[in-house]
């Protein structure tokens, strides 16, 4: 990898411990995938839940924290990921005060590296959307197929450690999709049947996914209708990353680098796939229950946005979610006290609902409070949660969020 | 004993010795495993049930989130992480997470290693040099 004379001062150590095991790291990973050189970037996001860290990781966070401010602070703007624990909810969902106590050690870490814990999945929606051909470093894979695919942007999966040695450096190795020749279409998908509401793009994006072969492949998809909004593509883009571990699609007509077919294939595109109705259902099929049971309904997977969080209240509306089931529902800091501020909140609680903010519920030590609560059937409108949740023991199904609402209420599966 | 070499692309990480678990299925820290009890537990998963820990893990693709790339690490310092991680095609995560837990850790072959490889195998990686020598009784 070619060196600039700052990246080779930053490896001699001249800027500290810090930075030279942040440029190691990248350099290794750089060299991995053949990266020519390094690229500036403006702005990172990263995965910072307690539980994916672990003491270890957080020990480790704690050691850079003991530096100078010049030697640890971060030098572009840097956000979080959700973390692991609601403080005004953990004991409601039967988390532990060693939870709150690993998450807290996270939180102070992290702050003391200037990062800015803003605690949200969606910072695409809710804190600085990129702009087309910017650089990043984004560490959500919702997060950062929505900045490829939607904004234009240029990030790779930049996962917790990655991200935070962008953050120290102000750069990351140049390979993958911050490079024109990997953002070319790969495949071809064409829908025969438009997506209705949330979970129907969730499904279109499983299906689209458990189809695609690895990271490097990039699917682009034609004969869609209308413009979906943005709360639409991120439950597409976000299953769609999930289920194929993929960086960017390409819609056509509707995201920036597919303004036509042509315009995203070297030369003549490949086979048309066709996705139909049964391929939808048939994704729905594959979640369905053996039984009508339900213990725990989710909205989450991404975080929701105030119009979803409005959908929600007004689904629950004069309704009270059954004695058997728990409902929650989890969003950033931001549009929780947006819900808060405008009611949608007390509307979700007075129906027995919980809001969490700042967290996901994959990220939540989801194996640990499934246990605690007795919890097994899952319900929720997000085909990445269902996707997920599987390995943490729990039986998911996937619906539309009117259905999960209903079968809430009803404590059985409507 | 028969013994073979398979070329790669350079990779991360030691030069280890130890024995294949090896299933043509993807691989997610977060979405396949019991980090505690160090096994596969998807239950849709070619591998569920057994334990990786101390193995040389073959597997095709890297699937799923980026929870991985802190989570080798984590593992690694409990003891409970494989011994080197063999990938057909590796995504930036697993090369993260390999370069922070300094795991062994190699893509890119010039074979289907799901297939050059059985459970069982008695496997050197070297990611240096970008070589798997595998051993056969």
């Amino acid at each position: 990898m070619k060196l600039d004379d700052e990246e080779r001062a930053i490896a001699a150590g001249a800027h500290g411990p810090v930075r030279r095991w942040a440029i190691e790291h990248q350099i290794k990973v750089g060299r991995f995938f053949d990266a020519a050189d390094f690229v500036p970037i403006s702005q990172v996001h990263i995965m910072a839940d307690a539980e994916s860290l672990g003491e270890a990781c957080i020990a480790l966070l704690e050691e850079h924290a003991r530096r100078s401010w010049a030697e640890r602070s971060v030098r572009v703007p840097t956000v979080t990921d959700p973390r692991g624990v609601d403080f005004n909810a953990y004991k409601r969902l039967g988390q532990t005060d060693e939870m709150v106590g690993l998450e807290r050690r996270a939180i102070a870490a992290f702050s003391a590296l200037g990062v800015l814990l803003t605690n949200t999945c969606i910072n695409y929606q809710t804190v600085m959307p990129p702009m087309r051909g910017e650089h990043i470093a984004f560490g959500d894979t919702g997060s950062v197929i929505y900045a490829n695919s939607v904004m234009g942007a240029r990030s790779n999966f930049e996962g917790g450690p990655s991200a935070l040695a962008a953050a120290l450096t102000g750069r990351t190795p140049r390979y993958g999709y911050h490079l024109d020749r990997h953002r070319r279409g790969s495949r071809l998908f064409r829908l025969h049947e438009q997506p209705r509401n949330w979970s129907d793009w969730g499904a279109l994006g499983g299906v689209v996914g458990r189809r695609l072969e690895s990271y490097w492949q990039v699917p682009v998809i034609a004969g869609v209708d209308m413009p979906p909004s943005s709360d639409e593509l991120k439950h597409f883009g976000a299953a769609l990353a999930s289920f194929g571990s993929v960086a960017l699609f390409h819609m056509v007509g509707v995201t920036p680098e597919a303004p036509s077919l042509a315009a995203v294939f070297d030369g003549a595109p490949p086979a048309e796939e066709p996705i139909g109705p049964e391929d939808i259902a048939g994704f729905y099929g594959s979640y369905a229950p053996a039984d009508t049971g339900v213990d725990v309904v989710v909205f989450a997977a991404p975080q929701l946005s105030l119009f979803e969080i409005q959908q929600l209240a007004g689904l629950l509306a004069g309704r009270h979610v059954h004695d058997k089931v728990t409902l929650l529902a989890a969003t950033s800091p931001e549009i929780k006290a947006a819900s808060d501020r405008m009611g949608l909140t007390a509307t979700i609680a007075r129906a027995g609902g919980v809001v969490l903010e700042g967290v996901c519920f994959y990220q939540s030590y989801a194996r640990e409070i499934g246990e605690v609560n007795g919890w097994k059937r899952l319900m929720s409108n997000s085909a990445k949660l269902v996707n997920i949740i599987g390995g943490y023991g729990y039986q998911p199904v996937l619906a539309s969020m009117e259905r999960c609402v209903d079968s809430a209420v009803a404590g059985r599966i409507v | 004993m028969a013994e073979l070499t398979i070329k790669g692309h350079a990779g991360i990480g030691p030069a280890v010795t130890g024995t294949a678990l090896v299933a043509s299925d993807n691989f997610s820290a977060r979405y396949d495993l019991d980090r505690i009890k160090g096994i596969f537990v998807r239950p849709a998963h070619k591998l569920v049930g057994q334990s990786y820990v101390g193995r040389i893990l073959v597997l095709n693709t890297a699937k799923g989130g980026v929870a991985t790339a802190w989570m080798l690490y984590e593992m690694a310092s409990r003891g409970m992480a494989p011994k080197a991680l063999l990938l057909n095609f590796a995504n930036p995560i697993m090369a993260q997470g390999a370069a922070l837990a300094d795991l062994a850790f190699m893509d890119r072959f010039e074979t289907d290693i799901t297939r050059a490889i059985r459970t069982g195998d008695e496997v050197t990686v070297d990611p240096g040099a970008g070589t798997v020598s595998v051993r056969r009784t």
